[in-house]
């Protein structure tokens, strides 16, 4: 923390980044840093992408093809924990540490030394958990959500370094969230009040609240998970005096937050992109700012409608399900004035404006599919099913994978410099918005005729969704490379030099800053008015 | 403004930065707190089917004689215990308030003595708080020698005070291998299992 002034002095302003890979690991320059998140991200997403391949492979057909069920269940436990904590969480990460200090008018992070050792921890928690894959016994195989017993009593030997892997990504994330709230806080510039600020910065200034109040409870979790399997404690253990539901009360305690986490940057990403497309301000800035507030508080009283199946008694099954229904409440604030911002604005279809149009209207259908989930007796029917599994994967792959890949295609001109080919860009959003349909629509069916997830075998009635839905997984899976060669291809000059303000219309303090933007951010604050 | 003022800036990090630790540690021990909070909050709406699992008195209850209640009885086990154990009656028909008594069964199948811990349950879970066990072999753990049998008595009320819309309770046990075991040196893998050593 000493460094916190040193690196905001003017003598460092002029020198550029050191030479060689040693950049890398000792960097504490905030653009750095963005980059190495990103990256990790994207390898982490390909690596859960190719799981979620092998699942999609085993399920093409009924039977047992290519692996064993054992194998089955590690992938999707492996492809839910890498794409959660590997791919969106550090890709979020990443464009708050590449955009909040361009944004709020400030020359780096506030604790660029905590900055560096928050990204570090990464790369070992997550080849610790790929590592379990060629233990004995194998990958940890109960599902991302971990339940106990299953995770306890009778988990593999390789659930100790899953655990471990786990209390290093949360230390993680929550000095990047702290990091965050430091910078916001006390960084901006002169001049911009706290309801001045962009709807990124809001967004994630909520987010990284929700991090450090729910990341510890993930890690009080997994500590408890630890003493239970090595240390002789009973916390989830009903032989004991524990309870395994217990374990389901305090996991979701943590997991609904941690959804919000995924989305709620998502959502300041399209507030930024749709107003630059539609040439217009934001519509209801204010109550964008209440409404992802009211979503964040919301999010700590609602964990229990994961588990409406447990046996609670009929008061939490209401209780829980009205709490649940009022977030379409503040939900419907934000797509409602996305909708009013496009009204009658000047339109047009860049790559960025495409993703995040697709986005609006596909997490829409899987808002409407959890407003489905969230009413107590149909949730009974639906539990457990693939519809759960399409509701889930459409807030999160068209929903917050979407947003990244727009945010990726809106600032990358201003993180290189260089343009990104807007006809290839075109290709992978077509490819991609179909194939994420074809791929994900059918199994609302597959749930609601009874399909359980989590199998590697299925009924033969399922026979034909499943086939569906597999090989919109193949297309959508290929056109992730098409976006990984666009992005390099962007890197080593794209399609032509971008200008500063890169759109005609974007607003903002990052389209003031030269493209590619100097090293250190802003060295004087700008003043805004 | 860290850009201006630098100390400053940097004073109030600290300050900020501390603060929010603060909340961190503060919630990694609420995470731990939510274990005492379950149970209490349990106990007191008696949701959950937690039951009593130490005896309770039956002094002070008026028999209700106009009214009928279907106790059920379920037993299973843990699939690591190599015992059978069941109800010896499946059902019996009781007046609220009054006292009844019902056995259980359960035979070690192994060839090596063990202790087990039952652990009660009550369906539907709001019935809970209505229903005491007097005499219960729950209350404390037990021990079967190798092939020994052994039937357990169980005696119970039902209150009056029980919702009038529940007419069947059902009494469930699941029987768990403790993990304090007679004879450490029989079974070595079982209790690696657990990852404890037994105190014998």
């Amino acid at each position: 923390m000493t460094s916190v002034a040193a690196t905001t002095d003017d003598h460092n302003t002029h020198h550029g980044p050191a030479k060689g890979l040693m950049r890398w690991v000792v960097t504490t320059n905030h653009k750095d840093i963005g980059s190495l998140y990103l990256w990790l991200a994207f390898i982490m997403f390909l690596a859960g992408g190719a799981m979620a391949m092998v699942i999609r492979a085993e399920l093409f057909q009924p039977g047992l093809q290519f692996v064993r069920p054992e194998f089955f269940n590690q992938m999707t436990t492996l492809h839910g924990l890498v794409m959660v904590f590997g791919a969106v969480m550090p890709a979020w990460t990443g464009f708050a540490n590449w955009l909040l200090p361009m944004m709020i008018g400030a020359p780096d992070m506030a604790l660029p030394m905590m900055n560096n050792w928050s990204f570090w921890l990464l790369p070992f928690a997550f080849i610790m958990l790929v590592s379990t894959l060629f233990m004995e016994g194998g990958a940890p195989n109960f599902g991302w959500t971990f339940y106990a017993p299953l995770s306890t009593t009778y988990g593999p030997d390789s659930t100790d370094f899953f655990i471990f892997a786990i209390h290093l990504m949360g230390i993680s994330s929550i000095m990047g969230a702290i990091n965050v709230i430091v910078t916001i806080l006390n960084m901006r510039a002169p001049g911009m009040t706290l309801l001045k600020m962009p709807l990124f910065v809001w967004t994630w200034l909520i987010t990284a609240f929700l991090l450090i109040a729910v990341m510890p409870v993930l890690a009080g979790a997994v500590t408890m998970m630890l003493t239970d399997r090595n240390f002789g404690t009973s916390f989830f253990d009903a032989a004991g005096g524990g309870d395994p539901v217990m374990f389901q009360h305090v996991f979701w305690f943590f997991g609904h937050p941690e959804v919000y986490i995924m989305i709620l940057p998502a959502f300041g990403v399209i507030s930024q992109i749709v107003p630059t497309f539609a040439r217009k301000p934001l519509f209801g800035y204010t109550s964008m700012v209440y409404a992802v507030g009211a979503i964040a508080f919301l999010s700590f009283a609602v964990w229990a409608h994961h588990m409406f199946t447990t046996g609670m008694p009929l008061a939490g099954e209401l209780y829980f399900m009205y709490a649940t229904v009022l977030i379409a409440v503040p939900t419907g604030v934000k797509i409602f004035n996305w909708a009013a911002t496009m009204w009658k604005g000047s339109m047009t279809f860049e790559t960025p404006m495409l993703f995040a149009l697709a986005f609006i209207f596909l997490f829409t259908i899987g808002g409407f599919s959890g407003l489905m989930l969230g009413v107590g007796p149909a949730d009974m029917q639906y539990h457990d099913t693939y519809f759960v599994v399409a509701h889930f994967h459409y807030v999160l792959v068209t929903g917050a994978v979407f947003a990244l890949i727009a945010a990726t295609y809106y600032w990358l001109p201003k993180f290189t410099g260089n343009m990104y080919s807007e006809k290839w860009g075109r290709i992978h959003f077509w490819l991609s918005t179909i194939a994420v349909n074809v791929l994900f629509f059918p199994q609302h069916f597959l749930g609601l005729a009874g399909m359980p997830r989590r199998i590697p075998d299925y009924a033969l009635q399922f026979a034909d969704f499943n086939m569906i839905s597999s090989l919109g997984a193949f297309v959508f899976g290929a056109s992730q490379l098409i976006f990984l060669c666009l992005v390099i291809h962007t890197i080593r000059g794209g399609s032509g030099k971008a200008t500063d303000q890169v759109w005609e219309a974007a607003e903002g303090l990052e389209w003031t800053l030269p493209s590619p933007p100097p090293y250190h951010s802003f060295s004087t604050a700008p003043e805004v008015k | 403004m860290s850009v201006n003022e630098p100390g400053g800036g940097q004073r109030s990090n600290r300050t900020l930065v501390r603060r929010l630790l603060l909340v961190v540690v503060a919630m990694f021990g609420f995470g731990f707190a939510l274990v005492p909070l379950y149970d209490v909050f349990c106990d007191v709406t008696g949701i959950n089917g937690k039951t009593n699992r130490v005896a309770e008195q039956a002094d002070g209850l008026v028999v209700d004689q106009t009214r009928w209640v279907t106790v059920e009885f379920v037993g299973s086990v843990q699939s690591d215990l190599p015992w059978s154990f069941g109800p010896n009656d499946v059902k019996m028909r009781v007046h609220p308030g009054q006292l009844s008594e019902t056995t259980y069964y359960a035979e070690n199948l192994s060839d090596r003595a063990i202790i087990g811990q039952a652990v009660p349950s009550v369906a539907p879970g709001v019935a809970a708080k209505y229903f005491r066990k007097i005499e219960c072999f729950c209350f404390s753990q037990q021990e079967l020698a190798a092939g020994a049998r052994r039937d357990m008595p169980v005696r119970f009320v039902v209150e009056p005070g029980l919702p009038p819309e529940i007419g069947t309770v059902t009494l469930s046990y699941t029987f768990f291998e403790s993990k304090n075991q007679p004879d450490a040196e029989q079974d070595h893998s079982n209790h690696a299992k657990f990852g404890v050593d037994a105190e014998a």
